[in-house]
């Protein structure tokens, strides 16, 4: 099952869907999140895992379809950054844990201090695909609004790489407006604390850019579609088509603006679709967009990582087949980051970790292709830089393109990677100045001891040498010491 | 000027430079092949005028104070009229903290430089080396001094037995009685031993030198001082290999581009190369190895390189035809036409003919 493919990661895309969910809603109603995440181990490879937040909590009636229905979700299509689209869905949790232990979801929601919270055990009816309620009734929470769902399921659990630790450390450096508490399986509370009440922007939702548009999709727009002509269909549900555009579009694709749209077939589709590739079209709006922002990576960098040089780059948007996206690096340098390996690196899609498939990722790619000995550090060739140094890349997009389904490694699309080395190469440039002013330091001291630890050799071997008096030596070796010093300020 | 004043004059230069708040300079002549010429009139490797100032910076400070407390310790030396040796000079550093030496070759270096600023030689420094000068026998009386008594002691190297009489360290005050014809020079010791054993010193009315490898100084000196006193030639005896030729041979009489600024003293510029010859590789049909990588890099810098070698025509003849062979023979390969081949036939053939010899 996708995201479920081995008891380690099971662990993590269950605390994943469940965690994305919470930033995505506390982002979409203003609220700063309060999250809380324990993970209690029961022995056997079974473990509870329970995730609470103080978002606007769930209305009752969408409760098991939510948690108990498989791809229920209402962010696959939507054209906006969110978190949620970067998963599988929570409801793949329930499923696992029901199929591992047998044991229901429970579900605490609660929407505002005057609604009751509601509580609710649910599977999921598998040949249906609908939600198999088990429990519901009212009961008191004290808390104004959230969720709070618990899950048992069979599992691993290990700390270090791609681990759910390490989820939700990137976690909380990318959302340093996160307040998490974590209480891993050894019983230890680690606690993320929040370092700005400044929101991430909300996105904007857009509607698709014709170069971003498939077939599939087309197909399915012109038979859902509530315009009555082709032509106020391409106006009015897509971005960026003016009357002429759509007319110039129509022209070329042989098809009259005034058709209905449920009556085209798949060839003439296609006819749109080859068509729409050979019009010129305005890019997409870019305002949709909600980067971490220059500041607050700095911000997340320094409450989690302990190194003595942070810097931080933000493209401007741009955009890939028709989807806007911007991407964002930071670099932390030196500290406690250990200098005998290859730099670390952390990834973001919408400020979701991801953890997996490193290599077949085209931030690694780029990273790789950048030449970082221009900026300081070691290198061989074909291979992550080395030295002390994490270097961290965020894409954000309306559609981040991915690999695979498993969504763990972004798509080498050229302009992704264009503005990734670009993003690269003006954090590389901070960081090159900052190493090079340091090597500066060091070599000035070094210079500085090398003198005070020879010089007094001289004078001792001109005083044996002319037979001089104590007086007579100091004063050439303090002459000596003021000539050299001062020689090497020039 | 004595070496003591030497010192002092240059160390009195420094200390004033100081005074005057400017940075003081230590001049040196490069000690390098680059930097040596070859007259065949003098017969030796001079120094070229090429210098290397060492001049007191952060990055000189280190070798500078090295190089100032070195010529405090001779300056010590010379003025109690005592000596170290080069490895006692090295312990003696141990003692100035900081500015010790980690390694001997290091001191070594220095120790050179300071022969080449004044150009003189090690011993008049004060420091000896550790190595002995090679061994002698045949015609040969060298008169020494007692140590106790001072008084005149006569050496007679033809009543060594089977053993040798040793250069000493310091040659420079030795007398010499003989009436050989003259000195034969030989690389290997195995080939010593076989020529006295027959004595065959004897025989031919010579005096024969062990050099055992590259000639040590003193071991240059000696053959220099006795050939001159007593008008004797020297001819040379060596593996036929570059080695031989280029680094024991042209050493013995021209010097080394390390101590060229002391070669006028430590070379025999008379000598001549007797064998093994490439020709006579071919003329005795020797058994051979095949010449190594390093030979074959050897016969290219040389030849390349070396003012010497490139001075004579016979020489690059020599070596290119060794080249062209992609062979080497040893002395002992004569061994092959019978154990004593070598004092019977090979050793007055050569003797007798010049025109096998090299310059």
């Amino acid at each position: 099952m996708l995201g479920f493919d081995n008891p380690k990661k099971a662990l993590l895309t269950t605390v994943k869907e469940a965690v994305d969910n919470s930033l995505d809603a506390c982002q979409e109603m203003r609220v700063l999140p309060e999250i809380k995440v324990e993970i209690e181990f029961l022995g056997n490879d079974r473990f509870q895992v329970s995730i609470e937040d103080n978002g606007p909590g769930i209305i009752k009636q969408q409760i098991p379809n939510i948690f108990a229905k498989l791809l229920y979700g209402s962010k696959f299509h939507a054209m906006k950054q969110s978190r949620g689209q970067q998963g599988i869905g929570i409801s793949a949790a329930v499923l696992y844990s029901q199929l591992t232990t047998g044991k229901p979801a429970k579900i605490i929601s609660k929407i505002s201090p005057r609604s009751p919270a509601h509580y609710y055990e649910l599977n999921i009816d598998t040949r249906n695909n609908a939600p198999d309620i088990i429990k519901d009734e009212e009961v008191k929470w004290d808390k104004d609004s959230g969720i709070k769902i618990e899950l048992e399921l069979e599992a691993q659990y290990q700390k270090g790489k791609r681990s759910i630790d390490e989820y939700l450390k990137q976690t909380a450096i990318v959302n340093p407006h996160l307040h998490l508490v974590y209480i891993n399986p050894e019983k230890e509370k680690i606690e993320y604390p929040r370092v700005t009440n400044e929101q991430p922007k909300e996105p904007k939702e857009i509607k698709p850019h014709p170069y971003g548009v498939e077939l599939g999709i087309l197909i399915r727009m012109l038979k859902t579609t509530t315009a009555r002509t082709l032509q106020a269909f391409l106006m009015q549900d897509f971005s960026r088509i003016s009357s002429k555009v759509a007319k110039e579009i129509l022209e070329k694709a042989n098809l009259q603006p005034n058709i209905k749209p449920h009556s085209l077939s798949r060839l003439e589709a296609e006819h749109i679709m080859n068509s729409i590739k050979q019009t010129k079209i305005m890019a997409p709006p870019t305002d949709c967009l909600s980067p971490i922002g220059q500041d607050l990576i700095l911000k997340g960098f320094k409450k989690e990582i302990n190194a003595d040089f942070y810097c931080s780059t933000t493209r401007p948007p741009s955009v890939y087949r028709g989807m806007p996206f911007q991407i964002e690096v930071g670099i932390a340098y030196g500290g406690n980051i250990p200098s005998d390996e290859l730099a670390e690196i952390l990834r973001f899609a919408n400020r979701v970790p991801l953890l997996y498939e490193q290599s077949a990722c085209a931030t690694t790619k780029s990273i790789i292709n950048t030449a970082w000995r221009n900026y300081g550090l070691q290198q061989s060739r074909g291979a992550l830089p080395q030295g002390p140094a994490i270097i961290l890349v965020h894409i954000c997009s309306i559609w981040v393109p991915y690999t695979s389904e498993s969504k763990e490694a972004i798509a080498s699309y050229p302009e992704i990677i264009k503005e990734i080395k670009l993003a690269l190469q003006e954090c590389g440039r901070k960081l090159s100045l900052f190493i090079r002013r340091r090597r500066i330091a060091e070599n000035e001291a070094q210079k500085k001891s090398y003198i005070e630890k020879y010089l007094p050799h001289v004078g001792i071997a001109l005083k044996e040498l002319l037979d001089l008096n104590n007086a007579e030596q100091s004063k050439i070796t303090e002459i000596l010491k003021d000539i050299l010093e001062k020689g090497h300020e020039r | 000027m004595t070496t003591l004043n030497k010192i002092k004059e240059s160390a009195t230069h420094i200390y004033q430079t100081i005074l005057k708040k400017k940075k003081p300079t230590l001049n040196f002549p490069l000690r390098s092949l680059n930097n040596v010429k070859y007259d065949p009139k003098k017969g030796f490797f001079e120094l070229n005028g090429k210098f290397k100032a060492r001049t007191l910076s952060v990055s000189t400070v280190k070798t500078f104070a090295q190089t100032l407390r070195m010529m405090a310790l001779s300056k010590d030396l010379l003025k109690g009229d005592d000596i170290a040796t080069k490895r006692e000079a090295y312990y003696v550093s141990k003692n100035w903290e900081e500015a010790k030496f980690n390694e001997q070759p290091e001191s070594d270096m220095v120790m050179d430089d300071i022969e080449a600023m004044f150009m003189v030689n090690r011993e008049q420094l004060g420091f000896i080396p550790e190595e002995k000068g090679g061994e002698v026998a045949g015609q040969l009386i060298v008169i020494d001094k007692d140590r106790d008594t001072n008084k005149e002691i006569k050496i007679d190297c033809t009543k060594f037995g089977s053993g040798a009489y040793s250069i000493p360290i310091s040659v420079e005050d030795l007398k010499f009685e003989t009436n050989a014809k003259f000195i034969l020079a030989i690389e290997t010791a195995g080939m010593f031993q076989r020529l006295v054993k027959h004595n065959y010193w004897k025989k031919s009315n010579c005096i024969l030198v062990s050099m055992g490898g590259v000639p040590t100084r003193a071991c240059r000196r000696f053959i220099r001082r006795l050939s001159e006193a007593k008008k004797l030639p020297v001819y040379v005896f060596t593996d036929g290999d570059p080695y031989g030729y280029a680094s024991i041979y042209r050493t013995l009489k021209v010097g080394s581009g390390n101590a060229a600024h002391i070669n006028e003293y430590f070379c025999v510029p008379n000598a001549k190369f007797l064998g093994v010859t490439p020709q006579d590789i071919i003329d005795y049909k020797l058994p051979t190895h095949p010449l190594k990588e390093v030979d074959i890099k050897k016969i290219k810098d040389v030849l390349r390189n070396d003012p010497f070698i490139k001075q004579h025509k016979e020489w690059i003849k020599a070596l290119n035809l060794l080249q062209q062979m992609g062979k080497r023979a040893e002395q002992q390969a004569l061994a092959k036409w019978g154990l004593n081949y070598v004092i019977d036939t090979y050793l007055p053939q050569k003797l007798k003919n010049e025109k096998t010899w090299l310059p």
